[in-house]
């Protein structure tokens, strides 16, 4: 049980202070132009809720918008899966894992525009080895620059290809708390495969897939330089994402109220979204400890 | 046991092959590697690397990175941890509340918050150095670790605490001397989730230097343009940004394959 300790506040000042100074000054910038316009001059005039409205009743909002939720849904559903699946047949002892555990995080440790660059230089159909691959070898005729598609499934198997390993690392540390008298007990009542992964290893994985999957959802929600190098958006606005649309509005035009307006209602959206992944956790949790008091 | 080894397999080849071709392409000219496919250089040099070692432009961005790195992964983690321990120990005002609006602040779209990030370490003339760039990075570094050791710390149990307090010990002396090395896994998991955050992060590092402090990903995006692709030079630039995580995965591997295992995480 945790003890009511008021001073305990005393801890937790220098990351307040911290967070509050990089998070609160430039989130009040950014709402100062949400409700101003300015001709580049320094000068500012009040504007009201116009930016909000023009974003939330624009086209080109909705059609990111859209983008984006269907991009982290794909995302969400391949690399969760996938990684507890990896996870699963990884060694649990050994110096294979040391060796699983450090080839698996290198594309974690690639800056992002590195990684942007390398898939862009990878696919080309004349030159990059999966490009030349798939044209002349399997003879399907891709090209990521051209086809929306290709340039969905360029994205996607690059994010499975950056992110997947951070959930078999929470999903493998999740696994290797499990004590081993959970499995003997299991053995001994007969259980299947299927019964072990469902009544021991996904519950005892639970705690860390929830982090896996709000630090997926938040980081694929907000996806920008990757993409940015890789496509630039294109072919036409097809994989225009929220965040790309966003630099677009705010650097490429220099449109700083409808931009940042955008920008607080991305913002609004992710953590509408990650208070109900978060609360619906906490509910589980507390089922939890009700049925283990009946 | 030998049949489901395929898959971790399977996988880490998907992962190798993009990272071999980068690595192949360093040691290749850039005629080369725009002319024609090869697998295997045709005509091996090693004049990339030589660039960079030589030219102090490019190695400075490597040291730049790995200066702010560092300095944000030593902030974080001081500050992270008497925060995590009050998280997993005390009950307080507002403590949930605080908890879930520390990680709200991973949510903010970057992009935009770069322009009042310049403006703010402008304002306190932080721009264009290496503490800049380590403080800004904490935004979405300090959560993450106070996430993590608090889920290590929670996995303690408190009598670790108790008996301590009855030996005589005193806050700090227990802190340091029996608390924190029960949980250094928990430490070395949290240390490689910022180094890692801090190193692939971009947009607030290019943005917040401009000479002095500038890190080696925003090197080899201008020497890159001004040059017209030198994709030889940019290959062996990207693929001299693995070694140092890689260095770092090594040192912690120990703690990721075991030391998960002690805290729920």
């Amino acid at each position: 049980m945790k003890t009511e300790n008021q001073k305990a506040w005393f801890f937790v000042l220098p990351v307040l202070l911290l967070v509050a100074f990089n998070a609160v000054i430039p989130m009040m910038t950014v709402v100062n132009y949400s409700v101003q316009e300015t001709f580049g001059d320094n000068r500012f005039f009040w504007e009201g809720l116009t930016w909000f409205q023009q974003i939330l009743n624009s086209d080109r909002f909705h059609s990111a918008l859209g983008r984006q939720f269907l991009f982290t849904f794909i995302i969400l559903t391949i690399e969760i899966p996938l990684g507890v699946a990896i996870a699963l047949s990884m060694p649990r002892k050994g110096p294979w894992v040391s060796v699983c555990l450090i080839l698996m995080s290198l594309p974690m440790l690639i800056p992002w525009n590195v990684v942007g660059a390398m898939w862009n230089i990878f696919t080309l159909p004349e030159i990059g080895l999966l490009g030349y691959f798939l044209n002349n070898v399997v003879g399907i005729n891709y090209d990521m620059t051209q086809d929306p598609v290709a340039a969905w499934v360029t994205i996607v198997t690059m994010d499975v290809w950056h992110w997947t390993s951070l959930v078999v690392l929470l999903a493998y540390a999740g696994l290797v708390s499990i004590p081993d008298a959970y499995y003997q007990a299991a053995k001994i009542d007969g259980a299947s495969n299927w019964s072990v992964f469902r009544f021991i290893q996904l519950p005892k994985m639970k705690n860390v897939l929830t982090i896996a999957i709000l630090l997926r959802f938040m980081d694929s929600f907000n996806i920008y330089t990757e993409v940015f190098v890789l496509t630039g958006g294109g072919p036409g606005n097809s994989t225009t994402f929220l965040s790309i649309d966003l630099v677009k509005i705010a650097l490429g035009q220099f449109d700083l109220g409808p931009a940042a307006a955008m920008s607080l209602i991305y913002f609004a959206i992710t953590l509408l979204v990650s208070w109900l992944f978060y609360t619906l956790m906490n509910r589980d949790d507390l089922n939890d400890y009700e049925e283990v008091e009946h | 046991m030998q049949k489901r080894s395929i898959v971790p397999i399977i996988y880490i080849l998907f992962l190798m092959l993009p990272i071999y071709w980068l690595v192949t392409m360093s040691f290749k000219t850039t005629n080369e590697i725009l002319e024609s496919f090869s697998l295997f250089p045709q005509t091996f040099t090693l004049d990339a690397y030589k660039t960079i070692f030589t030219d102090p432009t490019w190695y400075w961005g490597y040291i730049n990175s790995i200066i702010y790195v560092s300095l944000n992964t030593v902030i974080s983690l001081i500050v992270a941890l008497p925060a995590a321990y009050a998280f997993s120990r005390y009950r307080f005002l507002g403590d949930k509340t605080l908890f879930f609006w520390l990680l709200t602040n991973r949510m903010a779209p970057i992009a935009v918050f770069a322009l009042p990030f310049f403006q703010l370490y402008s304002a306190v003339g932080l721009f264009d150095t290496h503490i800049a760039v380590a403080l800004a990075h904490c935004i979405f570094n300090i959560p993450l670790a106070v996430w993590i050791l608090e889920g290590f710390m929670s996995g303690i149990p408190k009598e670790l605490d108790e008996t301590a307090y009855v030996d005589g010990y005193s806050f700090p002396r227990f802190f340091l001397t029996i608390f924190l090395p029960t949980i250094k896994a928990g430490v070395g998991v949290a240390a490689f989730f910022c180094f890692m955050y801090s190193w692939v992060e971009l947009l607030l590092a290019k943005t917040l230097t401009a000479v002095v402090a500038k890190p080696i990903a925003a090197t080899m995006t201008k020497t890159a343009s001004s040059a017209g692709y030198e994709l030889g030079l940019l290959a062996a630039a990207g693929t001299l940004t693995i070694i140092p995580g890689a260095i770092v995965i090594y040192f912690v591997r120990n703690y990721i394959a075991k030391g998960f295992a002690m805290g729920r995480v």
